[in-house]
């Protein structure tokens, strides 16, 4: 059972990554804020939760794959790696310099943890598809998560990959979308929108489900309903929040989908962090 | 006369992908709606549970391919050589040499040997934009005896290659696998002093041929099979420069950017000597016969007869 404690542990993780990305972000004067302050949430869950996996021996071949299709959101999954032991935290704040393993956009050759290069959006279910394909050739129990964009799902290949996983069944795979409705252009309803995007996922043989994605017992839950859903895949749409946790990224959050914030945002930004904290 | 034996590289390499299928287990085997032209349904007939037909979907298919591989597979997906070069290239590059991950994309129906498919469907630009992708090894195999040894030494090494196959059944010019073959290292298919022929592919069989006729005119032409063109045998190159004084390359695809320029780049820095490519004049094919086709874009015996005398002509 979930306890009390542990949805408050959680959520205290969940605002360290958070000002975790607006630091290494601010330091590096470059990076993507928007969409790595919304999948916080999911991560903390998936990392301090829910997969299988271990810091020490990332290659251990029973672990749980994690495959950032939102390649841009590379800060966020940085931060989990960092507090989650893979790396000193320390280390987050060599963000796009040269010579860091902490690519703009995540190389699995440069840094453990990572299990595939993205950055070209469309491409990670797909690979995703392939980690799972290959798990149920070796007869392995280890389930792989996917999160995507909502600007991404208006890649081609997003929907080639979808057919690929309903026509498998690929039931040890779930896909999470950060739906924060949001790219970088603007809102993606005006841009080219996506709806009703669960109905797509669903007409292409795959589980939905939809969740608060700030709140851990809603995102807990859905994980847990997608591994008892046998004979497809689960796609979660998580409502989320553009620069969730900083108020004034989210009222702008095309402004802050590909922007770093200067000094005295992030100021402003780890103090509003802060204040969330005391609640 | 002695008939010419001939075999299509795709056919020799839907065989040899069952061989190594029986002997090891790690093999799997992707193609996207194209496995009866690319030979894999002979993979897919003898293992099924290891080969997944990704339908019309080559993006899919090689970032899929990635997926497998970085779980310990090792990956081969084929489909037409327009299609995995040109249509999945990002993905390559992506998913598979940035990675370096160990995905060999086997292409067949490359140049314009497709033949009647016409030029939506022959490949002539893929050596090119395949070999500029940095972790990259480009192949491409001389006959079917060789496509036999470049598959085997393709899955023995960790990582990404393009290995490019035709559609038409071309000369076999090796009687059997008893030679040295090495990935990267050309091999001198005959020997000579007034220039050198450089060549890939079934342009190795016309090369041959082509020096056959020039010896009868008192030319003696050394002929080299680059079957690797990345990682580029240099020493070669620069040793037949120094030789014979004098280079021509030939290849089923563009002049630009394939073998021909890949050649002219090592000239040019190390050892410029008189050069002349054969190849398609960066135009694209039709719909014809193989031979004919050969024929109409400059790709005989003729053709590269021409170029070592243009060469030679400008030797000082």
């Amino acid at each position: 059972m979930l306890s009390t404690e542990k949805i408050k542990e959680l959520e205290a993780i969940a605002l360290k990554l958070r000002k975790h990305i607006i630091e290494m972000i601010c330091a590096a004067a470059s990076g993507h804020p928007g969409g790595s302050l919304s999948a916080a949430d999911i991560l903390t869950v998936l990392y301090f939760y829910k997969m299988k996996h271990n810091p020490q021996e990332p290659g251990w071949p029973d672990r749980d794959r994690f495959v950032m299709s939102k390649g841009h959101a590379a800060p966020v999954l940085y931060a989990a790696l960092a507090e989650a032991g893979y790396f000193p935290t320390a280390y987050l704040k060599t963000l796009r310099q040269i010579g860091s393993s902490l690519q703009g956009h995540v190389d699995m050759l440069s840094l453990p943890g990572i299990e595939m290069s993205t950055g070209s959006l469309g491409q990670g279910l797909s690979a995703a598809n392939g980690m799972t394909l290959a798990g149920r050739l070796d007869k392995k129990d280890y389930r792989v998560y996917c999160l995507l964009g909502d600007g991404e799902c208006q890649e081609g290949q997003i929907w080639e990959a979808t057919m690929t996983a309903g026509h498998h069944k690929l039931d040890k795979l779930t896909a999470i979308l950060d739906h924060n409705k949001y790219q970088i252009d603007g809102c993606v309803s005006e841009i080219k929108g996506i709806q009703p995007i669960a109905d797509k996922f669903k007409a292409f043989g795959w589980h939905t489900l939809s969740c608060d994605g700030h709140n851990m017992k809603s995102i807990i839950s859905a994980l847990e309903t997608a591994e008892k859903n046998k004979g497809k895949p689960t796609m979660i749409v998580a409502e989320t929040v553009k620069g969730k946790g900083v108020p004034f990224m989210e009222d702008k959050p095309c402004d802050f989908h590909g922007r770093a914030p200067t000094k005295e945002e992030a100021d402003a930004a780890i103090e509003a962090l802060c204040k969330l904290e005391k609640k | 006369m002695t008939e010419i034996k001939k075999m299509a590289t795709r056919e020799a390499y839907g065989k040899t992908l069952v061989e190594l299928g029986k002997i090891n287990k790690d093999i799997v085997v992707l193609d996207a709606d194209l496995a009866v032209s690319t030979k894999t349904s002979l993979f897919a007939k003898e293992f099924p549970d290891r080969f997944f037909d990704m339908g019309v979907a080559e993006q899919d298919m090689i970032s899929t391919a990635a997926g497998l591989a970085a779980c310990g597979k090792i990956a081969f997906a084929s489909t037409f050589a327009v299609f995995g070069s040109g249509r999945a290239w990002e993905q390559v590059r992506m998913s598979v040499a940035y990675t370096r991950l160990n995905v060999k994309v086997v292409v067949t129906h490359a140049g314009i040997t497709t033949g009647e498919d016409g030029a939506s469907h022959q490949a002539i630009e893929d050596i090119a934009i395949m070999r500029v992708i940095p972790n990259m090894t480009v192949i491409v195999p001389a006959d079917a005896v060789e496509t036999i040894k470049v598959i085997k030494a393709a899955a023995e090494f960790h990582g990404p290659a393009y290995i490019r196959l035709s559609r038409t059944a071309t000369p076999i010019i090796y009687e059997n696998e008893n030679y040295d073959f090495e990935i990267g290292r050309g091999i001198a298919m005959k020997e000579g002093k007034d220039a050198t022929i450089i060549a890939c592919g079934l342009m190795v069989a016309t090369s041959l041929d082509a020096a056959k006729q020039l010896e009868k005119e008192g030319i003696s032409v050394k002929v080299v099979n680059l079957h690797t063109i990345k990682p580029l045998d240099k020493e070669i190159i620069i040793n037949c420069a120094k030789e014979t004084g004098a280079i021509v390359t030939a290849e089923e695809h563009n002049i630009i950017g394939g073998l021909g320029g890949a050649v002219a780049e090592v000239l040019g820095e190390n050892y410029p000597v008189p050069m002349a490519r054969v190849g398609i004049k960066d135009m694209f094919g039709e719909s014809g016969k193989p031979d004919e086709l050969l024929v109409k874009y400059g790709l005989m015996p003729e053709n590269i007869i021409e170029a070592v005398k243009s060469v030679l002509a400008r030797k000082k």
